[in-house]
């Protein structure tokens, strides 16, 4: 950096410009090479063994017509593809009224309601199945509600996910909707264009990129989750559970590996998809935009208020039922009050190193998983680097959502642990679970970054550039600034993420180096619902905790880093 | 006589110097960590531990505890570059698979053959010891039971009675250890037709095939589904915990299996993984466990933990243990294709 300035104060203009592209094309290789070892290496060392048989002889194709053969398992892609469609289909359009009552309306309290729409992620994704039992099981007390169906299968299923990924349809959507030209709307009103008129041809274009992402996120967070379909799914078969059966229960590597390709079609295909309209997507804030400022709607606000409410209700339902349970002597016989699960002397010797050990894995991943997906997102979004290299960079980062986590753990296994593989000594130790967690995340914080930029105008680039001015200066000027919201909502996703993470850290974590989230995991498989209760607890408030911060900071830093938006007030 | 005197004199003088010279070097041999992995319940380990260093104060033990299936999978899965130097509680047809991979290397600890015959076995050297064994049990809930008019099963035909239709959950062989041991062991006792024939019928009755063991003896605690096969590990757990459930054991024996440890080819410290193996043949390791699991390898102790089943041995079921690891692809790709395509689950 300090080399840099020195050759910007001697000599101006073009040496700059082709600094600028060096440093650039170097910063996307070296992100590709860490890409390459964090991704796709370990997935390669995996998923190549679909092409073999279990002596390591390759075999062609022949895995997976050995798979097409069984209809049990031809069954599993049909349900999975029924469940995630169901479950995208519900979850969109909900997570789209909540995050436009959160950003074109002026309604009451939206950081609370904001803060409530994102409590699915802070806790383990186990919690919405268990609620749901014991709401709509056999002894649940709202069963009735069901009609005579089983909680156990589709439905339990299709009701936990849209629980579970409510927050990133809020998150990714609610990015979209934040930034947007409020000229466009002054127009409109002079013209007066009807409402609706507005919201089809100004509203949802702009948005247009966010609801693909939210759509592809939620599809895949769906088809690839185990733990639900674990807890809840009874003997519904999806292809998850189908991994979990060939990898855990007949350790059939080979044909665990072939429904970890299949798995990897649909982002394949979002891929597309997502290119297609990435060409037609506009950027929403130009240099002169005016930030939209909704303004007071009696009506309106009323009815998105009371819409809020509902959504926010049923969020706050689930995890209440959560906590009354954990207050019950012994669920349904005995609903004496007790504090028996939150004995902590029931917790494992190894309970308090897990919890901190928890916190340093996630503090690494959020710290270096940013970097990596902000800088990645830029380099994507705002760089002029040639197009295979941007489009190679976008496909690595859209991956690792359609992996499920057991696959990618596995993979790590193979990767990192062959005596001849240099990086090996990383190998049960702290770092190789910061990289695997940061692998298996990155997709969300990439396009939540990506939403964010794309919506910052390129003439922000070009007049820099234009001026002269390097583009570090730009991005620590300008674009930083304006990201910081975006940026802080990545690290606290990444954070809260690693500390519930499970399946893909636990072929790789070392006696050293347990996890909280295992120790839960375990201590709820041996029967210890209590510890179990009371570890998920320390990692929800640690969540918590650390949302709140980052609201705090973001309440801190954002008026002065976006005074720009607010031309009244400078 | 002088002679005598000398000989003992120079006995005594030789076994001064061995403790002289070798003392020391005993002393300071240098602390070894064993990495130890294990699916047994983790209760166990810190009491084994304690009880363990305390004749060998030199070794620690690292320990990786998970489920059965995932420390298998794991243990493959690093197989070309081994982090393991000790198994310690898996289940007998997990090592036999493993042994057959070639990632097993025969043992006889010293004293093997005190333990009862169930705990040993019959390759020299073998391949796997006994720790503690388990039962498949049935958890009835009573409560439910009497609710819905349920009848208590006393053998294993009746649970294909129509009567529990939709009141049954069971672990699927596919994915748990415990729910291959209940077919093979049908397979075995009824005979394979026969025992197919039951399936089927049983199969109406099933409301869920669980991925975990556990699971299905927790839903007949909170009454979810009246019946879960599953085993006596979970069910006297739960009692003790104060769920109105009964623990069966049909009057026509159940599956079992014998968690066991074993010696991994690969190990860092094979020499202290010995002596882990040795230890682990003694009366006291057997009465740690004692604590904690109803039946353990030396004959004489049963001193179980609140509701375990005493004198489990008696009715566990006379099989091949043999024969069922053999048969394991064969019967579950069988169960696959019969069961595994239903998709909803039965209401009740």
């Amino acid at each position: 950096m300090a080399m840099a300035q020195d050759v910007i104060a001697r000599e101006p203009a073009r040496p700059i410009v082709r600094i600028e592209n060096v440093l650039r094309n170097g910063a996307c290789v070296v992100l590709l090479a860490i890409l390459a070892v964090l991704i796709v290496m370990p997935l390669y060392a995996l998923l190549s063994q679909s092409l073999e048989d279990a002596d390591k002889h390759f075999i062609g194709l022949g895995n997976f017509v050995r798979y097409a053969d069984n209809p049990g398992l031809v069954q599993s892609v049909y349900n999975s593809l029924f469940v995630s469609i169901a479950v995208t289909a519900i979850t969109v359009p909900l997570a789209f009224g909540y995050a436009y009552a959160l950003t074109r309306s002026c309604i009451p309290a939206k950081a609370i309601f904001k803060g409530i729409a994102l409590l699915p992620i802070l806790a383990p994704s186990l919690l919405p199945a268990i609620s749901l039992t014991y709401m709509f099981g056999n002894q649940g007390f709202m069963r009735g509600l069901l009609g005579g169906h089983s909680i156990h299968g589709p439905i339990g299923i299709i009701m936990a996910q849209v629980f579970h990924c409510f927050p990133f349809g809020v998150l990714i959507i609610g990015t979209a909707l934040g930034i947007s030209d409020g000229r466009l709307y002054e127009v409109a009103q002079t013209f007066s264009t009807p409402k609706w008129r507005v919201f089809w041809t100004i509203t949802l274009p702009a948005v247009r990129y966010g609801l693909i992402s939210a759509c592809f996120v939620i599809f895949t967070t769906a088809i690839v989750d185990f733990g639900i379909a674990k807890v809840i799914g009874g003997s519904y078969n999806v292809l998850a559970i189908e991994i979990y059966k060939q990898i855990i229960g007949q350790q059939n590597f080979q044909m665990g590996a072939v429904i970890g390709v299949l798995l990897l079609l649909p982002a394949l295909l979002t891929f597309f998809i997502e290119r297609y309209v990435n060409k037609r997507q506009m950027s929403q804030l130009t240099a002169r935009a005016v930030l939209y400022q909704p303004k007071p709607h009696r009506l309106f606000d009323a009815t998105m208020l009371a819409f809020v409410v509902v959504v926010a209700l049923c969020i706050l339902g689930v995890n209440a039922v959560a906590v009354f349970a954990s207050f019950f002597k012994l669920w349904p016989y005995d609903l004496s009050f007790s504090l028996d699960s939150y004995d902590f002397a029931a917790f494992d010797p190894g309970g308090w190193s897990s919890y901190w050990n928890s916190i340093i894995m996630a503090s690494g991943a959020a710290l270096f998983g940013t970097v990596l997906t902000f800088g990645g997102a830029y380099l994507v979004e705002k760089s002029p680097i040639p197009a295979s290299l941007r489009g190679l960079l976008h496909i690595l980062a859209m991956i690792p959502i359609a992996v499920p986590g057991i696959v990618l753990g596995l993979g790590y296994v193979f990767f990192f642990n062959d005596p001849a593989n240099p990086l090996g000594f990383l190998y049960y130790t702290m770092t190789i679970l910061v990289m695997c967690s940061i692998a298996h995340y990155y997709t969300i914080p990439h396009l939540t970054a990506l939403t964010a930029l794309k919506q910052v105008d390129k003439e922000f680039e070009a007049v820099s550039q234009s001026l002269g001015v390097p583009f570090w200066v730009t991005l620590r000027r300008v674009t930083i600034p304006i990201s910081v919201p975006v940026i802080l909502d990545v690290a606290t996703y990444i954070f809260v993420n690693a500390m519930t993470t499970v399946a893909a850290v636990i072929f790789i974590y070392s006696p050293q180096n347990k996890l909280a989230s295992i120790a839960v995991i375990a201590m709820e498989d041996t029967g210890d619902t209590g510890a179990a209760c009371a570890m998920a607890m320390m990692i929800l408030y640690t969540s918590v905790a650390v949302k709140v911060v980052q609201i705090g900071l973001s309440k801190l830093l954002f008026p002065k880093l976006q005074l720009w938006r607010h031309p009244d007030a400078s | 006589m002088i002679d005598k005197i000398a000989q003992r004199f120079g006995g005594a003088m030789l076994a001064l110097a061995f403790v002289l010279l070798a003392g020391p070097v005993l002393a300071q041999s240098p602390p070894v960590t064993l990495v130890a992995y294990t699916s047994l319940q983790k209760e166990i380990l810190a009491p084994y531990e304690a009880a363990f260093r305390k004749v060998h104060p030199e070794i620690q033990i690292a320990w990786v505890r998970d489920a059965g299936g995932v420390i298998h999978s794991r243990l493959l899965a690093e197989r070309a570059n081994p982090r393991v130097d000790i198994i310690f509680g898996l289940p007998v047809t997990d090592i036999v698979g493993l042994y057959k991979e070639g990632l097993i290397e025969p043992y006889a600890p010293k004293g093997y053959e005190k333990l009862k015959p169930r705990f040993r076995d019959a390759r020299d050297p073998p391949v796997w010891t006994g720790l503690e064994m388990y039962l498949n049990v049935i958890c009835f809930n009573t409560v439910e039971a009497q609710k819905r008019n349920l009848p208590r099963p006393t053998r294993w035909a009746d649970l294909a009675n129509p009567v529990y239709r939709g009141q049954i959950t069971m672990p699927s062989p596919a994915m748990s250890n415990t729910g291959y041991g209940y077919i093979h062991s049908w397979m075995q006792g009824m005979g394979e037709s026969a025992a197919w024939d039951f399936l089927d019928r049983l199969h109406q009755n099933v409301a869920v095939y669980t991925s975990s063991s556990a699971t299905p003896c927790k839903y007949a605690s909170t009454g979810e589904y009246a019946i879960g096969l599953s085993t006596d590990l979970t069910g006297p757990m739960m009692k003790t915990k104060g769920a109105p459930i009964d623990l069966i054991v049909p009057t026509d024996k159940t599956a079992w299996d014998v968690e066991s440890i074993a010696l991994p080819k690969g190990s860092k410290h094979p020499e202290a993984a010995k002596l882990m193996l040795d230890w682990a043949v003694t009366p006291e390791a057997s009465q740690t466990f004692n604590k904690y699991y109803g039946i353990v390898g030396i004959p004489g102790l049963n001193n179980g933990p609140p509701n375990s089943i005493p004198d489990g041995d008696t009715l566990a079921a006379d099989y091949s243990v043999e024969w069922s690891i053999d048969n394991r692809d064969r019967l579950i790709a069988e169960w696959f294709k019969r069961y595994n395509a239903k998709s909803e689950p039965k209401g009740n």
